[in-house]
């Protein structure tokens, strides 16, 4: 389930620009299965961590209304190419999963 | 279409994998959920869910702005961007005032991330998307209606 996310940072003038893409069902836990009638239990990414060269700048909570294989898109002031960025997330399991690119 | 059927068994599979695993106690719910604030994201009314992330008292400002689109025909997936052009924008909120469960995200800023934040969120019925932005110490607000056609909250 914790299938590589993908990220792209790119500097745009001093800011690097930073977008992700996650692999993640984000079931808020009110949805019902079409096929059995239950209730989808919910499993969603609770927290989101990103880091520049392992300095945190960003860090969000999340509930279940995010869509599915959520996108975010966040700007740092003060990176320039090659710097690394880190994304982190955890879901309502406790699992989780971390991936890196250099911004270019 | 075929990939597309075995992406869906896929998916229900490992569903169904984690819901056992909860049953039989080896994954705890909220294990890693020390700080999350489950009260805001659990709440059901739009007041107690702006409450929990400190934005009741939020004063409107047109420095935050939220683009969204003015029709979203698929509830599902809404584009939402946020922009705060308030110096020292330490955090961005996002509620969806009439989703059964409104607080959708909370992001806190810091050491150099700019006021912006781009993601995409579930809508379950036409509402206004309000951002919440906190800087130095004051709350501010801004909100767009978004109408749905097609709702994305499950039922």
């Amino acid at each position: 389930m914790a299938e590589p996310m993908r990220i792209r940072a790119s500097m745009s003038g001093a800011v690097a620009d930073v977008k992700c893409l996650m692999n993640h069902p984000m079931e808020n836990g009110l949805r019902k299965d079409a096929k059995t009638g239950q209730m989808v239990p919910a499993h969603h990414i609770t927290t989101v961590t990103a880091t520049l060269n392992g300095v945190t700048v960003l860090d969000a909570q999340w509930g279940g209304g995010l869509s599915k294989n959520p996108y975010l898109h966040f700007r740092v002031a003060g990176a320039k190419a090659g710097d690394t960025v880190s994304v982190t997330w955890v879901d309502n399991t406790g699992a989780k999963r971390t991936d890196e690119a250099k911004v270019g | 279409m075929n990939n597309l059927r075995r992406n869906v068994l896929k998916g229900a599979g490992a569903t169904t994998a984690v819901s056992v695993a909860i049953m039989a106690g080896l994954l705890k719910p909220g294990m890693a959920l020390a700080n999350w604030n489950k009260a805001g994201f659990e709440a059901k009314d739009v007041n107690a869910a702006l409450a929990s992330i400190g934005g009741s008292a939020a004063a409107a400002s047109g420095d935050v702005s939220v683009k969204a689109p003015d029709i979203a025909e698929n509830g599902a997936v809404v584009p939402v961007e946020i922009t705060s052009k308030i110096a020292g924008t330490e955090s961005i909120g996002i509620v969806a005032e009439k989703n059964a469960l409104p607080l959708i995200a909370d992001f806190k800023l810091m050491n150099g991330a700019q006021g912006f934040v781009s993601t995409r969120i579930k809508m379950g019925a036409t509402s206004n998307v309000t951002a919440i932005v906190k800087a130095g110490g004051k709350v501010y607000k801004a909100s767009k209606e978004v109408k749905v056609t097609i709702g994305g909250c499950g039922g």
